[in-house]
């Protein structure tokens, strides 16, 4: 099947979005569907990543850019440098020290940087972050648009809007 | 010498050949990576963290209704051969058990199983839950393993980030922390040689294999692990799914292939079986790998019903007391023995005599 976005290339991914109350499904190849900012998971396979999914595991962090390498986690002290040497993180700040490097990563390796799967509030703590509730409500609409459940999910867009 | 009875099945109500598929699969085990707030990860942490983490974890458990009179393996203060025991039997990582050649296991090292749960404590990530299932039983093995990571979160403050879900010393396993594999035994897709294409074409759908010990472990008997590769931007459920599609699949491919085997080669099929079988049977001495590889023609056949009165038990239980650790413990010899293989060899006869 040809890309819908194109006409050229053989789509490898179908997308399907909610427009309007409606189901729409796009066919498209790997390239316009980059550009429409979907991960395609083709590319990570292509790439020389697919061999480097499994090298991380032996330390091999080699895609991360050196020119970045004194920057310094404040809580165990750990660089971008011991990671990419290591292949492993010094703590859970490291997360928040790495930010932006670590969310290109996390992309590269899983095809997305976002956690979709069962929230956590610790002991103690309060949930009080609407971005996870913003989150969980967009993961349960996606779900019932997948199951054709479109009296839940209008119900599902309507508390999306308030809280966006 | 540790005293695995305390395990009231020995941590190996897996291998019963009970499950579903139970002869192409032997075991499906799930585990979710944790970490705990306030402490380095494996990489940074002093011993003072470690034995922190292990003192948290064990309070926690004890304070738990799921985990609750866990037996405790501290790995760290264990001899080499009973750390080895516990790996053979898939209830500790190499890394954890520390038997990569040099290494030692890292103070607080620790094991903590109830049931079908078992915690690893101060592996990569300070706590690696598990859970282990006989056959291919993806959803039974989350349900008990969910349960009990819900109250050790309670119990326990978890390393959790709203955008990159649940930390991890490795960003391959941030998100979820969810690893999925099943042990299935694939001697027909090897032997129609469609094995290469299905192994690639899991690669294409986000999967991977690994040999019979998970990570870095080498593809002895036939048997592969196969597991996701990919633990963010998928929901526990969407994972656990995905896999499970593929692996039924892979279970069909296997079993058409042995259909296609039996048509075009019946003869062949089974003077392989009868073979491996009349070696196993009369061998005077067996190293493991020739053990395995003899085994899984055994296992062939046994699935086909060409031997009759031989279980996929008996041969589940032969693959995890051949091993060198478990074979040196139930025999009463060292693990270096140079007469391990004649030992080995006397083991199967005497089990298989027994069978038949």
């Amino acid at each position: 099947m040809l890309c819908d976005s194109c006409k050229e290339r053989e789509a490898v991914i179908n997308l399907t979005q909610v427009e309007h109350d409606s189901k729409v499904t796009l066919h498209l190849c790997e390239q316009c569907a980059q550009a429409k900012g979907v991960e395609t998971g083709v590319s990570v396979l292509k790439s020389p990543l697919g061999g480097f999914i499994t090298a991380m595991g032996k330390g091999a962090t080699s895609l991360l850019p050196t020119a970045a390498d004194g920057l310094r986690c404040a809580t165990c002290g750990a660089t971008l440098k011991d990671f990419r040497e290591s292949g492993r993180l010094g703590c859970a700040q490291c997360y928040e020290a790495f930010d932006s490097h670590l969310r290109d990563l996390l992309r590269r390796l899983h095809g997305s940087s976002q956690h979709v799967g069962e929230g956590y509030v610790a002991p103690g703590a309060v949930d009080t972050d609407p971005r996870r509730r913003l989150l969980d409500l967009k993961e349960q609409l996606r779900r019932a648009v997948e199951n054709e459940n479109f009296e839940l999910a209008a119900d599902l867009r309507d508390r999306i809007r308030v809280l966006e | 010498m540790i005293d695995l009875s305390l395990l009231p099945d020995g941590g190996m109500s897996w291998l019963d050949a009970s499950g579903p598929k139970g002869s192409v699969v032997l075991s499906t085990r799930i585990r979710l990576a944790r970490n705990l707030q306030g402490y380095a990860f494996s990489q940074r942490a002093q011993d003072a963290d470690r034995s922190g983490v292990l003192t948290r974890v064990e309070e926690a458990v004890a304070a738990s209704e799921r985990l609750t009179g866990a037996v405790t393996f501290r790995l760290d203060q264990m001899e080499r051969p009973d750390r080895q025991l516990l790996h053979e039997r898939h209830l500790v990582s190499k890394e954890l058990a520390g038997l990569d050649r040099e290494a030692r296991p890292r103070p607080g090292a620790a094991l903590l199983v109830r049931g079908p749960v078992g915690v690893m404590v101060n592996e990569e990530d300070h706590i690696r839950l598990h859970g282990m299932r006989s056959g291919f039983a993806l959803e039974e093995a989350y349900v008990d393993l969910e349960a009990a990571d819900a109250e050790l979160g309670r119990l326990l403050p978890f390393a959790f980030h709203p955008e990159f879900g649940y930390l991890t010393s490795c960003p391959t396993n941030a998100g979820t922390g969810l690893r999925a594999s099943v042990l299935i035994h694939l001697p027909g897709l090897v032997l129609t040689k469609e094995i290469g294409k299905v192994l690639q074409g899991l690669s294409q759908v986000g999967l991977t294999f690994r040999g019979l010990y998970g990570e870095g472990s080498e593809v002895v008997g036939n048997f592969f692990q196969l597991s996701n590769q990919t633990t963010l931007g998928k929901s526990e459920e969407e994972l656990l799914d995905h896999l499970g599609k593929i692996v039924r699949q892979v279970i069909e491919y296997e079993e058409q292939a042995r259909e296609k085997l039996l048509e075009s080669a019946p003869t062949e099929v089974a003077d392989k079986t009868w073979r491996a079988y009349g070696l196993l049977r009369h061998a005077r001495r067996l190293s493991f790998e020739e053990t395995m590889n003899l085994l899984s023609g055994v296992r062939l056949g046994a699935g086909l019903n060409l031997i009759p009165g031989l279980s996929v038990y008996t041969l589940n239980k032969l693959l995890i007391f051949t091993q060198p650790a478990h074979l040196a413990v139930l025999e009463s010899r060292t693990t270096g023995d140079p007469e391990l293989p004649t030992v080995r060899a006397t083991y199967v006869r005497r089990i298989l005599e027994a069978e038949a």
